[in-house]
């Protein structure tokens, strides 16, 4: 009956958005009066899974699972909900939890409900608030079937500590050739960076900065606050930054706690992207720049000037702060 | 190769956000409704494939009549036909059952989804379809090359690109970079003409389960006025975030 999560791994520790599904996972079973369980890919050491709330892990050992394969992870995480009897199976929203998710939900015949925002509004009947409208409304969705499938929206919940310890049992899954009809030829990771997808703090610079040979200033304000860097549609349109740092509705979504705007005009389709994004600065020469009606904090001036002074006075806090 | 695009209709993306019958409906008043823009990068791989290759493209909705300009478009940037699928569409699990339908009657090698809508960002149509139809599936993809019965593609990840390579049948969950905006095509006169007389068949809809169902909408909490800092004191700024929002 336990609420199953999958619990993403990868070089040698849990993933952020793993703990966070296990904080929220608690919750949620607390309220259904049952435990967590968590199955794992080829996970070493499990125990931290235990500090946030996990009771049971079923850790899953197969060199064939070496590099993640939708199909056949998919096929884990049914096995896993099978065995459990789990009513309701948590994934994160990561790329690849989200190119799983769907198929788990056809292999348990549930319902399926992404980009879930807060714990349940009710279990009975079982009804979550999801983002939609690129995070311009929200819906409350009402799973029906008898197993439910649901993928929480990164930095929705947050990490909550709890005390106990989770056990781990081996748990082999039935795997098919079928399952690896799709094969992994090659990799590219932009290695040593934050990526926009797992960064709390993202620095993002538009138009505003003129060109690509003033991105110095954007990379040593992220290098400080360990953030990704980003961009507007045009400054990737142009060719200044790469097109895998474009925000928006067209390019990605950021849920940072911290986002950072310089010199980007806050167009609609800018802002789909980063509605889910906590806190909002914008600094932008123009007063009128539509990005202040949705920024926490402002400073109406000029990024040459802002945000060099912003970063030496940054460092001199971390570095007392530390 | 049958080729078939799977399009939704979505209002366009400046649209303004409202809803009505007591929050339980979105509400289309004054809304222009616009192909999905992820379905629509797919749409125009699915043109080069036809006119660099030989492909036969198909579009479908599953949708009620209203949806028919969408398709229409659909027609005019280039497919040989369209299917609409006569059901308002309720959740994903019922679309993809009604799309696994049309799939199997046209028994079509490649399937091109957008990875999700940008109405319900539900991201649920793809996988499920591929999983009801047992087809080879690649989600988020940016990238797609076919030969014969082999397929090249790449697709993103967290931080970077995978390349894989697998067989048709495929069902693909595509976005920007499938093809990039620049080739993007808007339908000419020509193209609109032609659309006209192109078939737009009619299907009933197969018995299908919703296994969700939206019950109401929210809008966000109005938010507070930015605090506005002078550039001469960005200490305040830096205390602030420290000490009231908490982000460093
Ligand atoms: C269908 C569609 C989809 C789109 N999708 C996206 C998307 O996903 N993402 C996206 O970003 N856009 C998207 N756009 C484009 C969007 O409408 C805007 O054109 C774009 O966001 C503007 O980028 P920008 O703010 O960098 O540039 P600009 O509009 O040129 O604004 C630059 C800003 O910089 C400020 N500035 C200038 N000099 C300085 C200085 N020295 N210091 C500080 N500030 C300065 C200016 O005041 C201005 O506000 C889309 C458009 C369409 C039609």
């Amino acid at each position: 009956m336990s609420v199953l999560i999958y619990a993403e791994f990868a070089e040698g520790k849990f993933k952020k958005v793993a703990l966070e599904l296990a904080s929220y996972a608690k919750k949620v079973a607390e309220t259904l009066g049952t435990n967590v369980t968590a199955v794992t890919v080829n996970a070493t050491d499990v125990s931290e899974l235990g500090k946030y709330g996990v009771d049971k892990v079923l850790k899953v050992t197969n060199a064939k699972l070496d590099k993640f394969n939708a199909k056949a992870y998919a096929d884990v995480v049914k096995q896993a909900a099978q065995k459990e009897g789990s009513k309701v199976v948590i994934l994160s929203s990561t790329t690849d939890s989200l190119y799983l998710a769907p198929i788990v939900a056809v292999g348990l015949d549930a319902g399926y409900a992404s980009n879930v925002v807060a714990l349940p509004v009710s279990t009975n009947p079982f009804q979550v608030k999801r983002n939609a409208f690129s995070s311009k409304g929200f819906n409350i969705t009402e799973l029906t079937s008898d197993v439910k499938v649901i993928a929480l929206a990164k930095n929705s919940f947050g990490l909550a500590e709890a005390t106990g310890a989770a056990s781990a049992e081996d748990f082999a899954v039935s795997l098919n050739d079928t399952d690896f009809n799709v094969h992994i030829q090659s990799q590219e990771k932009a290695s040593g960076k934050v990526s926009i997808a797992d960064a709390e703090v993202v620095v993002s610079g538009g138009r505003g900065l003129k060109g690509p040979e003033n991105w110095g200033m954007i990379e040593e304000l992220a290098n400080v606050l360990g953030a990704a860097t980003a961009c507007s549609k045009p400054v990737s349109d142009l060719d200044w930054r790469p097109h895998s740092e474009h925000v928006g509705q067209t390019g990605k979504p950021v849920a940072s706690n911290l986002y950072i705007a310089v010199g980007i005009s806050g167009a609609i389709q800018h802002i789909a992207g980063i509605n889910a994004s906590k806190v909002k600065v914008v600094i932008n020469t123009d007063p009128e720049a539509p990005f202040f009606k949705v920024a926490d904090y402002g400073i109406v001036g000029d990024a040459f000037q802002v945000v060099p002074e912003l970063t030496k006075k940054l460092k001199e806090f971390k570095a007392n702060n530390n | 190769m049958k080729i078939l695009v799977c399009i939704s209709h979505v209002p366009d993306t400046t649209a303004k956000i409202n809803f009505t019958n007591g929050d339980t409906e979105f509400d289309t008043n004054g809304v222009q409704f616009v192909i999905n823009p992820n379905d629509e990068f797919g749409l125009t791989r699915a043109i080069w494939f036809k006119e660099k290759q030989g492909a036969h493209v198909t579009v479908v909705n599953v949708g009620g009549a209203d949806t028919e300009a969408t398709i229409r478009k659909a027609l005019a940037i280039g497919a040989d036909e369209a299917i609409r699928v006569n059901t308002v569409p309720t959740d994903g699990f019922a679309v993809a059952k009604q799309l696994a339908e049309v799939v199997k009657a046209g028994k079509y090698d490649v399937v091109i989804c957008g990875k999700e809508s940008l109405d319900y960002n539900g991201g649920m149509v793809p996988g499920m379809l591929a999983s009801m139809l047992s087809y080879n599936f690649v989600n988020s993809c940016v990238g797609v090359e076919i030969e014969g019965s082999n397929a090249t593609l790449v697709r993103e990840i967290d931080g970077g690109k995978e390349t894989l390579t697998t067989n048709l049948p495929l069902v693909i969950g595509g976005q920007k970079g499938i093809v990039e905006e620049k080739d993007l095509r808007i339908p000419n006169m020509r193209g609109i003409m032609t659309a006209r007389t192109k078939a737009l068949n009619v299907l009933d809809p197969v018995a299908a389960d919703a296994k969700t169902k939206a019950v109401k909408f929210e809008k966000p909490a109005p938010k507070s006025a930015v605090k506005l800092i002078s550039p001469d004191n960005l200490d305040e700024l830096i205390s602030l975030l420290h000490n009231e929002a908490k982000v460093i």
